[in-house]
């Protein structure tokens, strides 16, 4: 991408002798208009690369569908979606919560949906936000563009919707209903981590569909093959081992490998591993995203209001709105629900530019690279590539942690008290860097869950291995998803928890239930 | 370059989770089922007509997925230090719990609270009617809460093309057609006639003869320009919505409350007097209802009285139907009201009592009431009483209607009679 070499920015010195767009607070089609294409001006002027906009005035009802089908402007029916609708209203109706003031969907065009009971700030607010930071973030953060396929996921949507359906008239609404239960349960292991996926395509997908099925079949069968093996061969062979390496893609694994499982029911086992995999990029950057996006907003109203385009009554509204989301309540206020990710990221793309800008001896020191260096290619390099975990590792500046007081507490099960293990002090700046970074790291955020052995031979049973992170135990969903698992195996599951190479819990799900007693063989041999 | 689209999809359904939310409630059946259950056995009779708060234990409806549980050695940073500073220990809250604080306890305790939603007048008043074992055709039309007629009433200026009167525009075009070129036709005829008249080929004729054709011309071009017929003539039929008249009823519900009725067999006689009361709504716009309830002597009472009151004794059910024809008597005279009666009992009367309830029933009662419907609630042979009531049946076809039922799904059949009843009138 090309950055402007025009400056923006220097608008606070000229005159504002412009006539604003517009007073008040009411908008029509023509002013969200006008408003789109002075902040699209603007935008170009910063260098913001972005897919088409397609922005859609929406209702408040409406709103809270696309809020409970986990913001897709389409999905296949599930009982789960209507649960989050129901809540989503009840919260609503009763004045609990407000709405989002917006949902945008990473596709081609990006699609945003504006309120109609906004005003015509707010509205300006979300085309600056959604329409201009979150599109050019979706269009070039490096996680966006190798998982996902912004041009083909709404045609994959319809596509799943359809054969969702089509199975559900089929096969009957509950059988689908217990399979996309099942795959839910275990769809944050849809994905490989250290494997880039192909893209997504409706056409393509259908085409293929058929031939999957048949090939899927044979190679079952190959697999599963229960053509008596003479004796002799038999002893001379060592046990088979499969799979070969330890498969984190549980979803995948399923799929491929479930032996008795239906060839629809894989289908829709890789529906829902697709939509893992698409939403896999959003949960790795939740800080970048909001905060690329909010500092965009605010970039881009002030700029509005530096060229005269907007009134006070316009900014102040803005202004009180901005405060409200990046606001971060301290550890021990009651509303404390963690990190404000806008807050964040906000203050981090800020403290980018100023280190850039206006760089101190600190700034020096600890980012001798970019201090002073052009803030806009510094702030776009950061936002394409890389995600929370390694974006905060490399930007937190001691300035952010000291404005947000950060500090780290160390807690050990045995100890009775906590320890502050850092603060926002000289030794204290690079761990609680580290730390904050890890935290934001998928890896130790889930539990390690991995297949390491099918007993192809045996009882076809499958044996998963859990190995802990600080020790830190499965929750006690576990048993449920366990039995999900079992449900989509057809076979046995029994599952390892270990920690430094010593089980600590063991889980076995049989037909008649789940157990957690020792069972079986040593579960040390396939480590 | 235009590189955004603003739509307007206000328009667009706006019930894109209806199929959703019904997976929903379809799934979790059992407990919308049973708040129904508790609403209806809670509320009044006359109070079913609106929605119901339903809750769920959220345990019942968690979605399951592994995450790291409590326990382990964790690291996690918070902001808004105050007072802290590396190497201070802070005692945990409850022993090795380590809730409170930060994203895991808020993780791990969501979704444990009860889940509420409402659902609306209408899926309450199905999920009831799922109970009694409604037809389909009977629940729109319970649900239905005013009567409308349409009558014509007269015509309009404006309307759907279907509702388009011809007879009534063409005359309008005619007459249009008759103001506009009325003056221009009868001059044009003028012309035409000088123009036959006129004779000779002097100058002078010459010039006139070419004037007069000239706006001959024009007026003919103007008649040519009338439309035939035009926006401004069409004429709609215009309908009204009149309420259909109805008139008052009232709804006696007699009830044995001697001490072989059980709380259990109460909540099936509610059902009972409920449906009853729903069909009378439908149909009447004021409706009344009278709660007589007896033992060995009948007394009238208020609902709450009428349903969970607890009385022992003997049952002489001739008591009730003279309270009720007292009451006919003093308080609704048959020409201004509609009179429905539905009795439930669980078939015990006094050995004599029966001949005096048939006599009752047959001479004084029935020919007052539009309808009497008679449910014994037990699993037992039939006594006196039903004996009795076989005999007013047979003699009042149309308007008696008996049936001794086990459970709720059974109280339908001894509405099916006055349903199809009013279906065919």
């Amino acid at each position: 991408m090309t950055v402007s070499s025009t400056r923006p920015g220097a608008g606070a010195d000229r005159p504002r002798a412009r006539e604003p767009i517009s007073r008040g607070s009411d908008w029509d089609f023509e002013l969200i208009r006008e408003y789109d294409r002075h902040i699209a001006e603007i935008a170009a002027d910063f260098g913001l690369d972005t897919y088409p906009n397609q922005i859609e005035v929406i209702s408040s009802e409406q709103m809270m569908d696309a809020y409970s089908s986990v913001g897709m402007p389409l999905g296949y029916h599930h009982w789960s979606y209507g649960k989050q609708f129901l809540q989503t209203q009840q919260g609503y109706q009763r004045g609990q919560m407000g709405l989002a003031y917006e949902i945008v969907i990473n596709s081609n065009p990006c699609i945003a949906y504006l309120m109609e009971e906004n005003t015509i700030t707010m509205q300006a607010l979300v085309i600056a936000h959604a329409c201009y930071g979150h599109n050019s973030f979706f269009k070039n953060n490096y996680l966006f563009r190798s998982w996902t396929d912004a041009s083909a996921i709404i045609d994959y949507l319809v596509f799943a919707r359809e054969y969702v359906t089509r199975c559900e008239q089929k096969y009957g609404v509950e059988a689908v209903e217990q399979v996309l239960d099942s795959c839910h349960a275990i769809q944050n292991y849809g994905v490989d981590r250290y494997k880039r996926p192909s893209p997504i395509s409706a056409a393509e997908e259908a085409n293929r569909q058929a031939e999957r099925e048949e090939y899927l079949q044979q190679q079952l069968n190959l697999l599963w093959r229960t053509i008596p093996v003479s004796e002799e061969k038999q002893q001379q062979r060592e046990r088979r081992r499969f799979p070969q390496e330890p498969q984190e893609n549980l979803l995948y694994f399923i799929e491929k490998h479930a032996p008795i499982m239906p060839t629809w029911q894989r289908e829709i086992v890789r529906i829902v591993r697709k939509m893992a995999q698409y939403f896999y990029p959003q949960r790795q950057t939740q800080v970048m995203n909001e905060g690329w996006a909010t500092f965009w907003h605010y970039t881009i109203m002030n700029e509005l209001y530096d060229r005269g385009l907007v009134t006070d009554g316009f900014m102040m509204e803005f202004l009180d709105n901005h405060a409200k989301v990046v606001f971060q309540p301290p550890f021990d206020a009651p509303y404390y629900s963690g990190i404000n990710p806008y807050a964040l990221g906000f203050a981090m793309f800020r403290d980018l530019r100023r280190i850039c800008e206006d760089p101190d001896d600190e700034d020096r020191e600890w980012f001798p690279d970019i201090a002073g260096s052009d803030w806009l290619k510094t702030l776009h390099f950061a936002m394409e590539n890389f995600k929370d975990e390694s974006f905060i590792q490399q930007y937190l500046s001691p300035r952010v942690i000291r404005d947000f007081h950060f500090f780290a507490i160390f807690d050990q099960e045995e100890s009775l008290e906590y320890e502050v293990a850092a603060i926002h002090d000289g030794r204290g700046y690079q761990r609680i860097r580290q730390m904050l970074g890890n935290q934001y790291n998928l890896a130790s955020r889930e539990p390690n869950l991995q297949v390491v052995d099918v007993d192809v031979e045996g009882d076809r049973s499958l044996t998963l291995h859990h190995v802990r992170d600080n020790n830190k135990p499965l929750n006690e969903d576990a048993d449920e998803v366990l039995k999900h698992l079992r449900r989509l195996w057809s076979f046995d599951v029994h599952l390892y928890s270990f920690d430094n190479e010593q089980v600590i819990k063991e889980y076995h799900c049989t037909e008649e239930g789940l157990h957690h007693g020792a069972e079986g063989e040593d579960p040390q041999k396939f480590l | 370059m235009i590189n955004s689209y603003v739509i307007d999809r206000r328009l667009n359904g706006k019930n894109k989770s209806a199929v959703n939310r019904r997976r929903f409630l379809d799934r979790y059946r059992k407990h919308v089922k049973a708040a129904v259950n508790n609403a209806v056995n809670k509320r009044s009779i006359t109070d079913m007509e609106k929605g119901e708060s339903i809750s769920i234990p959220g345990k019942d409806l968690h979605e399951p997925v592994v995450g790291h549980g409590q326990g382990g050695n964790r690291e996690l940073v918070h902001p808004g230090n105050r007072e802290f500073v590396e190497g201070d220990r802070i005692r945990k809250p409850q022993a090795g719990q380590g809730q409170g604080k930060g994203n895991q306890a808020s993780k791990d305790g969501e979704g444990l609270d009860d889940f509420t939603f409402y659902i609306s007048q209408d899926e309450f008043l199905e999920f009831l009617f799922d109970d009694l074992a409604l037809p389909n055709m009977v629940r729109k039309d319970l649900k239905k809460s005013q009567e409308f007629e349409r009558h014509r009433a007269g015509y309009s200026t404006e309307g759907v093309p279907a509702n388009i009167n011809v007879v009534r525009s063409l005359k309008n075009a005619h007459a249009r057609r008759i103001a506009l070129g009325g003056s221009k036709k009868r001059r044009l005829r003028e012309i035409e006639a000088q123009l036959a008249k006129m004779k000779g080929t002097s100058e002078t004729t010459e010039r006139k003869r070419s004037k007069l054709e000239a706006e001959a011309a024009e007026l003919r071009l103007k008649l040519r320009k009338l439309p035939f017929i035009d926006d401004f003539d069409l004429r709609y039929n215009r309908h009204e919505q009149h309420p259909v008249p109805s008139s008052a009823a009232v709804m006696f519900c007699l009830m044995d409350v001697s001490g072989s009725m059980t709380q259990n067999t109460k909540d099936i006689a509610k059902r009972f007097f409920l449906l009853l009361y729903l069909f009378l709504r439908r149909n009447y716009q004021t409706i009344e209802v009278v709660f007589i309830r007896h033992h060995t002597s009948a007394k009238e009472v208020d609902e709450e009285e009428f349903f969970y009151s607890r009385e022992t004794g003997g049952t002489i059910v001739s008591s009730a139907l003279r309270l009720m024809q007292d009451i006919i008597r003093d308080r609704y005279p048959t020409a201004a009201w509609n009179i429905y009666a539905a009795q439930a009992s669980d078939g015990d009367n006094w050995g004599d009592d029966s001949p005096v309830c048939r006599e009752l029933l047959m001479n004084e009662i029935m020919p007052k009431v539009n309808y009497y419907s008679y449910i014994e609630i037990s699993p037992r042979d039939h006594q006196d009483l039903w004996y009795a009531y076989e005999d007013v049946q047979a003699q009042y076809r149309e308007a008696f209607a008996m049936a001794q039922i086990l459970d709720q799904a059974e109280i339908y059949p001894v509405f099916r009679e006055l349903f199809q009843r009013r279906e065919a009138a």
